[in-house]
């Protein structure tokens, strides 16, 4: 006998609490009920419902091939590449073209500043900050987000994504957590936030933790298009024409399955420490695949998705660029604030193969992530360097010319991938566990993950003397 | 419909094979799941495919197809269909 009545919270334990009676009680109504209402209905489907004669549906035929021993785990793979390869090769012409227009109007700007002798601060708040950081967010986030997300709405329209969860349970049910994690992630892709909220479909609330913890592991659209222009100046430095795009591809899906890698082994960390338990049960519905509905993809995806998201972005960019314009022009002595945060900052991310600067524009980015690279080029063009910068080449130049070797550009994407999550997507894992604890934990998991890899590969090549 | 007398797990079913529901031997929310999907004593059952692991199951069940992980389909015992 219980000693204290504790209220049932969850519907879980409602059925469990139903069942240990009606096991007591060796009570068989309720499947009787149950079983007579199916007798019942399938008597009247019977008699209105006319069935084609059962042969191998096209459906059959490509979960045969999509959820195949030989082809399963391939075709999931090259899936994610092409989307990359797509993502990257047309991201580069749109922001190219982005960037001429955007920027091109900064002069104009500039111009019109110089018509109504503004000062000298107010254009370089209003143009050099705010407009600028604008531009950067538009001109580098907006085209992967752009390309990407029609792509991933087509694939969650045609159903394979269920599939996915269908091929990786049992990696799942191995660290002790929920096959449809898999979509949670998936979700993650597109924003780390709705990610959180979408592990409402794990029912055990020990996996719906894990799945909620981890989520941030899967880079988000967000921190997609960091990605990609720093493996993009990184690789075209190294390789040029037709391979690049495809080296690039191949680099982002390399972190994307570190990503999925590590959620594993967090997951079953978790699972053997914190929240330990055993795999509960999944019922995980194939549906039949559906054709798409194009426009409706277009519209959800650039309407409710892309815009989304850049709206968000940019709400956030406009005053992130004027405050650290403001920050890399205000000076105490003859250094500017924003030198003496990275210099504060720098000992510890040398350590971490990255630089003071790059830390900071992190740290800075915590609102949204979209905003780090802009941060990051503000801070190093307003600290002496006036370059007019509008293609990924003379980014290139500017990195270098503060000191980037291949070392700072992997640590870099490894920390983007690795590391707290915004302020979104913790304010979801707050809402979505209700405690103070896990959303703590939520941005420690990831940060500790990430300084302590980017620890580890920033010593070893240094020691191996690779830079 | 002639059914053989002793029953199996739902779990050891090849894909191809078909079945019917003898008994559900689950408990709590896993069994409401089941039930609610129809899969009540009497359904006919075809076992559709494995994931490329061997584990989960998928199941066809009143033309919907569902997935289920090894161990819980274990414990859903059936009785064979004889083939036609």
């Amino acid at each position: 006998m219980k000693s204290v009545v504790r209220p049932l919270t969850t519907l879980s334990e409602v059925c469990l609490d139903a069942d240990s009676i009606r096991i007591q009680h060796d009570n068989a109504l309720g499947d009787k009920i149950v079983a007579d209402i199916y007798a019942s209905a399938e008597t009247i489907a019977k008699r209105v419902v006319t069935k084609p004669p059962a042969v191998k549906t096209l459906d059959a035929r490509i979960d045969d091939i999509l959820t195949s021993r030989i082809f399963g785990y391939p075709i999931m793979l090259a899936i994610l590449g092409v989307i990359f390869w797509f993502t990257i090769e047309g991201a580069n012409v749109l922001s190219a073209l982005l960037a001429d227009a955007l920027f091109g109007f900064q002069d104009v700007l500039t111009g019109w500043f110089t018509v109504v002798n503004a000062p000298e601060w107010l254009h370089g708040v209003l143009v050099l900050g705010l407009y600028r950081g604008l531009a950067w967010v538009i001109s580098v986030m907006l085209p992967p987000m752009a390309i990407f997300f029609p792509f991933f709405t087509l694939l969650e329209d045609l159903g394979y994504l269920p599939r996915v969860a269908f091929n990786l349970d049992h990696v799942f049910k191995k660290c002790k957590a929920c096959g449809k994690q898999i979509l949670t992630m998936c979700m993650g892709f597109g924003c780390n936030a709705a990610g959180v909220v979408s592990c409402r479909i794990i029912d055990s609330p020990r996996e719906r933790l894990i799945a909620i913890l981890t989520n941030n592991f899967v880079p988000c659209n967000g921190r997609f298009p960091t990605l990609i222009a720093v493996a993009t100046i990184f690789v075209a430095g190294t390789l040029t024409g037709e391979y690049s795009t495809f080296m690039i591809a191949a680099m982002i899906t390399g972190l994307v399955l570190l990503g999925v890698l590590i959620t594993f082994a967090v997951s079953w960390l978790l699972s053997h420490t914190l929240l330990k338990g055993e795999a509960s049960s999944m019922v995980l519905e194939l549906p039949p695949y559906r054709k798409p509905q194009f426009g409706a993809i277009l519209y959800r995806s650039l309407i409710d998705r892309t815009l989304f998201v850049l709206k968000r972005a940019v709400v956030m960019a406009a005053p992130a660029g004027a405050l650290t314009w403001i920050l890399a022009n205000l000076y105490i002595g003859d250094t500017s604030i924003l030198v003496y945060f990275a210099n504060f900052l720098q000992p510890f991310a040398q350590a971490i193969g990255l630089d003071g600067f790059i830390l900071l524009a992190f740290i800075l980015g915590l609102p949204a992530n979209e905003i780090v690279v802009p941060i990051l080029l503000m801070s190093y063009l307003s600290t002496g360097y006036m370059i007019e910068v509008d293609s990924l080449e003379e980014l290139r130049a500017i990195f270098i010319d503060h000191g980037w070797t291949w070392l700072t550009a992997l640590c870099t994407m490894l920390f983007c991938l690795l590391h707290w999550p915004c302020t979104t997507t913790l304010l979801s894992a707050y809402k979505e566990s209700g405690s103070t604890k896990w959303t703590l934990l939520t941005f420690l998991l990831p940060t500790v993950a990430g300084i302590g890899v980017c620890f580890v590969v920033a010593q070893t090549v240094r020691l191996l003397g690779l830079v | 419909m002639i059914q053989s007398a002793d029953t199996r797990a739902l779990s050891t079913l090849n894909a191809g094979e078909s079945c019917w529901v003898a008994a559900i031997e689950l408990n709590g929310l896993l069994r409401r799941r089941i039930l609610d999907m129809g899969m009540v004593p009497g359904t006919a059952v075809e076992c559709v495919r494995r994931s490329p692991a061997g584990d989960p199951i998928a199941f066809k069940v009143r033309d919907s197809i569902i997935a289920l992980r090894h161990d819980d389909a274990s414990n859903i015992k059936v009785h064979i269909a004889n083939k036609f």
